[in-house]
C-alpha cells in the first residue's frame, strides 16, 4: 500500500506541474474588466509568460474559465451553460468586483457574485483589477493546481 | 419553455436558424444575434440586447449627484473620461458654473486621450475578429502608452472618476509632458504600421469594402452619430456643431467617409486618431506649467491637527500621496470655487471649524450639490458618437430621473438591416466596425 502511495504522490506532483503551466483559458468577457483582460493578455503584461497564453474560444477546449465582467441575471444561464460544457478538470477565476460580489451594482439586475451559480477557485477583486493583480491571481491558481489531490480511480477509498 | 422569438415564429420551415452569441467571442459577450439562413446567406436577423443591463439609470436615482459619477465611468468603459465629462458638463449647465481655464484644457487633454484609446480598442477588436492578430497586439501596445499618461495624473488606468463637477480632481502629474510625448510618438508609429498592414490588404478589403454599407438617409433616421455617421459622408461632430470646452479655439478636421461601409468606418477612425493626436499636441502647448507650490516648511497632517486645537495654523500641510495635486493653492485653477460644488480642500477640513462644516455639508445626505428644479440635456462627442445626458432635478441632492443617450444603442439598432441579405462571415466585420460597448448599450 505504501508503494502505491509513493507512486501516486509523485504522479500528482508531475501532473500538477504539467497542468499548471498549460492552462487553456476561455475568457467569458462581458464588461469593463475585459479591457484589463486585453491588457493582461497583450504584450505589456503578457500572461503568456505564465503558461496561460492560449485563449480558446470554445469552452470544450478550455481548462480555465475567466469570468470577466458583470454577470446580469439575464446572462447567468449562459454562464452556467458555458461552465457545464467545460471538461474536467476545470478551474474558474472570478475577475473583478462584479463577479466576486456584484461590486458597485447592488441592484435588481446583477448577480451578486458568480459563486451563486458556479464554483470559483480564485477571486480577483478590483474595479477593474490591474493586470498585475490578474497575474498574481493566476500564480495563486497555479499554486492551487500544483497541490491539488487527484481522484485516483484505482485507489481504495477509505 | 421560453417564449418563441420573432425569428423563430416567422422563419420559413425550410430555412436554418443559427444562434450567435452571447458567448460568441466576436459578440463581445453581450449581444445575441439570431439568424435565419439559406445556406450561408442571411435571410433575416434578430439582435437581442440587454445582457449587460446593470440598472444604471435606476441606480442613479438613489445616488447623490457626487456619488453617481463612478457609475458613469462604467458606461463606455473604453473611454471613461468622456462619460465623466458628459455627465459633469450636464451638471454644470444645470448649476450654471464656469470652469477655470486650466481645468478645461486638462479636460480636453483627457477627452482626446480617451478618444484615441477608444478608437484603438475598437479597431483592434475588429481586426482581431477578422484574423489580423498582429494589429490587435500593436494597438494594445499603443493603448498602454496612452493609459500611462492617464494613470500618471489620475492614479487609475480606466475607471478614474477624474473629471469632477466643477473641474478636475487633481492637477497634472509633474512629469506628464514626457509621458505624453512618448504616447503620441508610439501611437503615431502604431498607426503607420497598422495602415501598412491593413489599408491595401486584400483579405481585409474583401471583408470590409462594400460590406455593411448604409445610406446617409438611413444612418440619420436610425439616429447614428460619431465616426459611423461620418463614414457615410455627413460631417457631424458635436465638437464642431456645438463646441464645448475650448474646442472652438483648436484647429482640427472632421474626417468623413464616402460609402458608409466597414472600410470607411475603419478609415474614419484611423484619420480621427491622427486628428486627436494633433489636438493633444495643441493642448499640451496651451497648458502652462503648474506654478510650483509656495516654498517654506510643511508640517505633517497629525501635527497640523494637534496645533489647530489651540490656534489656527498658517503653515502648509503635507498631504498624503493620494491627494497629490489637490493642494489648496492649486484649487483656483482646477475647480470652480464660486459655489460649493467640489470637495473642500483637506487642509481646511482638518484644521478649521468652517472647513469641517463645509466638508460635512458637502457629503451629508440631503445636503451636497442640489441643483435647481428643472431638466437639462447636454451632449459631448464620445468615442462612438454623441454621449448625451438628460437629467431631471426636483431640487433634492439626487436626480429625479437620469437618462443616457448612448450612441451605440442607435448603431446596433441598424445591425439587422446591415447584415440582412449578406453572408454569415459579414456579420463579424460589420458588428466589429460599429464598436458596440455593452456598458452603454444596455446601461
Amino acid at each position: 500500500m505504501s508503494g502505491l502511495d509513493f507512486l501516486t504522490t509523485r504522479l500528482e506532483t508531475a501532473i500538477g506541474w504539467g497542468r499548471k503551466f498549460s492552462l487553456f483559458h476561455y475568457p467569458f468577457i462581458t464588461a469593463c474588466c475585459g479591457m484589463e483582460y486585453m491588457s493582461a493578455a497583450c504584450a505589456h503584461f503578457d500572461i503568456d509568460r505564465f503558461g496561460a497564453g492560449l485563449t480558446r474560444f470554445s469552452p470544450r477546449q478550455a481548462d480555465l474559465l475567466l469570468v470577466v465582467g458583470t454577470i446580469s441575471h439575464k446572462l447567468a444561464p449562459v454562464l452556467k451553460t458555458v461552465y457545464d460544457q467545460m471538461l474536467e478538470p476545470k478551474w474558474v477565476i472570478a475577475f473583478g468586483a462584479c463577479t466576486v460580489s456584484g461590486g458597485i451594482y447592488q441592484n435588481y439586475a446583477v448577480v451578486q457574485g458568480i459563486d451563486r451559480i458556479i464554483p470559483v477557485d480564485i477571486y480577483i477583486p478590483g474595479c477593474p483589477p490591474r493586470p498585475e493583480m490578474v497575474l498574481d491571481g493566476l500564480l495563486k491558481l497555479q499554486d492551487k493546481i500544483q497541490h491539488q489531490k487527484q481522484d485516483w480511480r484505482w485507489a481504495r477509498k477509505t | 419553455m421560453e417564449p418563441l422569438t420573432r425569428i423563430q415564429r416567422d422563419a420559413r420551415p425550410e430555412s436554418m436558424l443559427l444562434n450567435m452569441g452571447p458567448s460568441h467571442p466576436a459578440m463581445h459577450g453581450t449581444l445575441r444575434i439570431m439568424l435565419e439562413l439559406d445556406g450561408e446567406k442571411i435571410l433575416n436577423a434578430e439582435a437581442e440586447i440587454g445582457y449587460l443591463h446593470r440598472g444604471f439609470e435606476k441606480t442613479c436615482e438613489n445616488k447623490t449627484y457626487f456619488n453617481l459619477l463612478i457609475y458613469t465611468d462604467r458606461l463606455n468603459y473604453v473611454s471613461p473620461l468622456i462619460n465623466n465629462l458628459g455627465y459633469v458638463m450636464t451638471m454644470e449647465k444645470m448649476l450654471g458654473v464656469t470652469v477655470p481655464e486650466r481645468a478645461q484644457l486638462i479636460r480636453v487633454l483627457m477627452s482626446e486621450l480617451s478618444r484615441v484609446s477608444d478608437h484603438l480598442t475598437c479597431l483592434a477588436a475588429m481586426a482581431m475578429e477578422n484574423g489580423a492578430f498582429t494589429v490587435f497586439l500593436y494597438m494594445m501596445k499603443a493603448r498602454e502608452f496612452l493609459w500611462d499618461v492617464i494613470e500618471f495624473t489620475t492614479g487609475a488606468r480606466m475607471t478614474t472618476s477624474y473629471i469632477r463637477i466643477g473641474g478636475v480632481r487633481a492637477d497634472l502629474h509633474p512629469d506628464w509632458r514626457g509621458s505624453l510625448t512618448t504616447a503620441i510618438r508610439e501611437t503615431r508609429q502604431v498607426l503607420k504600421d497598422v495602415s501598412g498592414l491593413l489599408d491595401k490588404n486584400s483579405i481585409f478589403l474583401g471583408r470590409t469594402r462594400g460590406v455593411g454599407a448604409i445610406s446617409r438617409e438611413d444612418a440619420l433616421s436610425y439616429g447614428w452619430t460619431g465616426p459611423c455617421l461620418r463614414s457615410t459622408g455627413i460631417p457631424y461632430d458635436v465638437r464642431k456643431a456645438s463646441p464645448y470646452l475650448i474646442y472652438d479655439r483648436l484647429s482640427f478636421e472632421v474626417p468623413v467617409g464616402e460609402f458608409g461601409d466597414n472600410y470607411d468606418r475603419y478609415s474614419v477612425r484611423m484619420r480621427e486618431m491622427e486628428q486627436s493626436l494633433r489636438l493633444l499636441e495643441q493642448v499640451a502647448g496651451l497648458i502652462p506649467d503648474a506654478a510650483p507650490l509656495s516654498a517654506g516648511p510643511t508640517i505633517e497632517p497629525s501635527e497640523a491637527i494637534a496645533r489647530s486645537r489651540r490656534q489656527r495654523t498658517g503653515e502648509r500641510i503635507r498631504l498624503s500621496p493620494n491627494l497629490e495635486g489637490y493642494e489648496k493653492e492649486r484649487l483656483p485653477g482646477l475647480v470652480a470655487t464660486d459655489k460649493p460644488i467640489a470637495v473642500p480642500p483637506k487642509e481646511d477640513t482638518y484644521t478649521t471649524m468652517e472647513g469641517l462644516i463645509s466638508h460635512f455639508l458637502f457629503f451629508m445626505s440631503g445636503k451636497g450639490i442640489r441643483p435647481p428644479k428643472g431638466d437639462v440635456y447636454f451632449s459631448v462627442e464620445g468615442g462612438n458618437g454623441e454621449v448625451g445626458f438628460y437629467i431631471v432635478s426636483d431640487g433634492t441632492d439626487r436626480p429625479y430621473r437620469l437618462h443616457l443617450r448612448a450612441p451605440c444603442f442607435h448603431l446596433v439598432a441598424a445591425l439587422e438591416q446591415l447584415i440582412k441579405g449578406r453572408l454569415i462571415a459579414d456579420v463579424v466585420p460589420t458588428f466589429g466596425s460599429m464598436n458596440m460597448i455593452g456598458g452603454e448599450l444596455d446601461r
